[in-house]
């Protein structure tokens, strides 16, 4: 027997591997994908006062914080059972779509854009975000920056910090919006549709009117046939803030829409010994291992599968895109897990609308943002749409509010399993009589920009290159070669 | 300085927030490439431990390390670093004292990882596993190695020696640019010193400072959770525990700026041992109140005193929490 390991050395040692198993032929039998990250949040919240979640909560990610505050706080909102002013629903929901377009930008250009802009196969020196530069022309290099910038800036005036929001308080947000504050974010809203507009047609120019591109997205390599799961409104159109809970099956049948209280009725969590992530999958379809298909519980969140559970896009310039992809990749759900990127780009624009529609209604600046809580506390749980999928929190008090008890499901968690087929499917494509072909290298790695994992969530690691290390194992455990991805 | 300087950023237990706050320096992030030399990023930048190991000792100008210590492999690097490097600053609060991943100090290694992977109500785990309960694990016939978990959360300075501190969860782009250029300066500071913050505390550059009276007189503390303070009244005098009084001013008071009180994330002023039991007498002396006793029963109904306090410092803390006085 030998081994590989694969350590994405970029995040150093201790965070995240991926060790194939081979068999006695030398070709990958299995491969594992090892998360080394624990820091105990569901531990030590007990004990904190429920008030403090939305504080303490954004530190398990500082690139998401504002998905960990939003939905602590509508926690909050269910364990006091009330209702916050329509107000302060759309404040809330204006910060949180910001928050969703700028990081998705950030993920597009940064991340995902020099495998497709710049190209697959182009030269890794160039497979960067100053190679991403030189495609789209410095002035767009510098709009990407500003724009950014603008996002976040509206997000300190909303949230009071953009990284670790302090605004959502059970009921409601901690302040109105100002006037002054209102005509900022209506002149920044036009800016950032205009943006995601120029993005999407970015995508089509650079990245779908290539062949070889398009065939990447639609090949085997990068398909599984898993559940999906993502939030929906009562029309069954994508949403962020709030909204059911829908499962679809691989064959694209809704399998469940669910209230986010009956969540332990619908998702489990598998252990593994060799890897501190645990593996969501549907409970009534139960964990059948490492496998796709309509038989394994194994699902994904994240922008595709928010896609493929919804019915289409609540805003228009959206509702077109979303229509252009499906018919493109021939119907639902679409499997492809490099579809994500595009995914993420119809979202990106929906994104940009909802914040024109909430930055242009008078409500935004209505000075009743709070109801005050009358109920005694018990349980409280709040679900929201992260960048990279759905997130729940579920908290237990004692009368006063002290958290007895919380549980966290978090957006990466759930892709982790389709990241372990994702990485497996690609060991098994490319490792042949103990010989590891480059493919697998950039295959592994285009397959993980897909998913965003993100970060402290799950990985810790950030846009950027991932070079690997590879080490080769003979049977008795002796190390044969090591193999640097070169960069 | 006539050569180059050379900087390093590395990051521990961090959730990224820090490095994030690096990047949100926007368009000032060239004009850092401009005046230095970055030769070790691993979160932006692809180069690697062997490269770090391969430089002269006291080669680097200055290393900045944000996250606690959690992982055996934490260790190591900080050590590292430490050989390489003229000087070393601690990034953040999580780095400075341990931050808020810091308070699972209350609890110890076997009850983190039991709640995580037996009792929470979603996990299916019929044969009782438990990560990390092992440091290698057969599977196919190979095994795995796992990596440590360390008993407790550390911060920086119970590892390594520690030349300065820039605090905040996160610094701020402001904050982070003025210790640059302290740092760029060629004027050092004495060690140990905080960079790029104030050294008077929050209130002081608090707008609502003017409605705060010299001495601050409460009867009761009030909750967030049911009480909505009026705008443009310090948060205190409204009776909410704001911590600015005893904390590090320089963020520009930005959670007071969103109508919340201050939880602290600046830390410490330079004279103070310890931030919670300095927070917790504070509290104590501006309770309008008569006898100890009325005293008491008001602070007890602070339902969470050592998370209102330490959010931000318990491993530095006297106190420690129960795994606490682990020094390496
Ligand atoms: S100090 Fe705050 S922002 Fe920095 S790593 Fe720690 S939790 Fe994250
Ligand atoms: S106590 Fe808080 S609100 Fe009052 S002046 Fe100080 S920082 Fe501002
Ligand atoms: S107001 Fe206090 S808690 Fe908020 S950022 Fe400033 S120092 Fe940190």
């Amino acid at each position: 027997m030998k081994e590989i390991i694969i350590d994405p050395i970029t995040r150093l040692e201790g965070h995240g591997k991926i060790i194939i198993v081979l068999d006695d032929d030398g070709n990958a039998k299995r491969a594992y994908f090892q998360v080394p990250e624990l820091r105990g949040f569901e531990k030590f919240a007990e004990g904190r006062a429920a008030e403090d979640m939305p504080i303490i909560t954004p530190r398990i990610c500082g690139v998401c914080p504002m998905a960990h505050h939003m939905a602590s706080t509508k926690a909050l909102d269910d364990l006091y059972k009330i209702d916050p002013p329509s107000a302060a629903k759309k404040i809330r929901e204006l910060a949180y779509n910001v928050f969703m377009l700028e990081d998705h930008a950030l993920h597009f250009y940064i991340l995902a854009g020099p495998d497709f802009i710049v190209g697959p196969t182009a030269p890794k020196s160039e497979r960067n975000v100053v190679g991403v530069i030189k495609k789209v022309g410095l002035e767009v290099g510098k709009r990407i920056i500003v724009t950014r910038k603008k996002l976040r800036d509206i997000n300190t005036r909303l949230a009071g910090k953009v990284i670790h929001p302090v605004f959502g308080v059970p009921g409601g947000v901690s302040k109105p919006v100002s006037e002054d504050d209102a005509k900022e974010i209506r002149a920044i809203a036009n800016e950032a549709l205009d943006f995601a507009m120029f993005t999407l047609k970015a995508f089509k120019d650079l990245v779908l009117s290539k062949k070889e591109i398009l065939d990447l997205i639609i090949s085997e390599a990068y398909t599984h046939r898993t559940y999906y799961m993502g939030l929906v409104d009562d029309k069954n159109r994508v949403n962020f803030y709030d909204g059911k809970i829908k499962i679809v099956t691989p064959s694209g049948k809704e399998f469940a829409k669910f209230d986010v209280h009956e969540y332990q009725n619908y998702i489990q969590e598998h252990v593994e010994p060799w890897t501190y992530i645990k593996f969501p999958f549907i409970r009534q379809v139960g964990w059948k291992g490492f496998v796709d298909g309509e038989d394994s519980g194994i699902y994904c969140v994240a922008p595709l599968a928010r896609l493929n559970v919804a019915d289409g896009m609540a805003t228009p310039l959206a509702q077109e895109a979303y229509e252009e992809m499906y018919e493109m990749l021939s119907g639902k759900p679409v499997h492809h897990t490099l579809a994500f990127h595009w995914a993420r780009v119809i979202e990106m624009v929906y994104a940009a609308e909802r914040i024109k529609e909430l930055a242009e209604d008078p409500e935004l600046t209505d000075k009743n943002v709070r109801v005050m809580p009358t109920s005694t506390p018990s349980i409280g749980i709040g679900v929201v749409e992260a960048p990279r999928g759905t997130l729940i929190h579920h908290y237990e008090t004692d009368e006063l509010g002290r958290i007895k008890r919380a549980n966290l499901i978090v957006a990466t968690q759930q892709n982790a399993a389709r990241i372990a087929l994702s990485v497996d499917k690609a060991a098994k494509s490319f490792v042949k009589r103990g010989i590891i072909d480059e493919g697998l290298l950039n295959m592994v790695e285009i397959a993980f920009r897909a998913y965003d994992p993100c970060h402290a969530c799950g990985t810790h690691s950030l846009p950027g290159s991932m070079p690997f290390k590879i080490y080769l194992y003979n049977e008795d455990g002796k190390l044969l070669n090591v193999i640097t991805r070169e960069q | 300085m006539s050569e180059r300087v050379k900087v390093a950023f590395y990051w521990c237990a961090s959730c990224g927030g820090c490095e994030e706050a690096v990047v949100d320096l926007a368009e000032k992030i060239l004009d850092v490439i401009n005046l230095v030399d970055i030769v070790f990023w691993p979160v932006a930048m692809d180069f690697k431990l062997e490269d770090v190991e391969r430089m002269p000792d006291n080669s680097i100008t200055v290393s900045f390390i944000n996250g606690g210590i959690r992982l055996s492999e934490h260790e190591k690097v900080v050590k590292l670093l430490r050989q390489k490097s003229k000087l070393v600053v601690a990034f953040g609060a999580c780095s400075s004292w341990g931050g808020i991943p810091g308070l699972a100090n209350l609890y110890t290694r076997e009850e983190i990882l039991e709640r995580a992977y037996l009792t929470t109500p979603t996990t299916h785990n019929p044969d009782k596993i438990i990560p990390g309960s092992k440091t290698e694990v057969e599977i196919d016939n190979t095994k795995i190695e796992v990596p440590v978990f360390l008993a407790s959360l550390k911060p920086l300075d119970e590892v390594i020696d520690v030349d300065y501190y820039i605090p905040g969860c996160p610094p701020t782009p402001n904050v982070t640019w003025k210790a640059l250029e302290t740092l760029l300066s060629g004027n050092l500071p004495s060690k140990g010193s905080v960079l790029g913050a104030s050294d008077r505390s929050l209130c002081d550059e608090c707008p609502l400072n003017k409605t705060k009276p010299e001495n601050v007189l409460i009867k009761e503390f009030k909750r967030i959770v049911n009480f909505n303070p009026e705008p443009n009244k310090c948060l205190l005098v409204q009776g909410l525990p704001c911590l600015g009084p005893v904390t590090r001013g320089g963020c520009g008071a930005l959670c007071v700026n969103a109508n919340m009180p201050c939880t602290g994330c600046f830390g410490p002023l330079s004279d103070v041992r310890d931030y919670g039991g300095k927070a917790i007498s504070y509290l104590a002396s501006i309770l309008d109140l008569d006898n100890e006793e009325d005293i008491k029963r008001e602070l007890s109904k602070i339902i969470d005193a050592t998370g209102l306090v330490y959010k931000y410092y318990l491993p530095k803390s006297a106190l420690k929490g129960k795994v606490g006085g682990s020094k390496s």
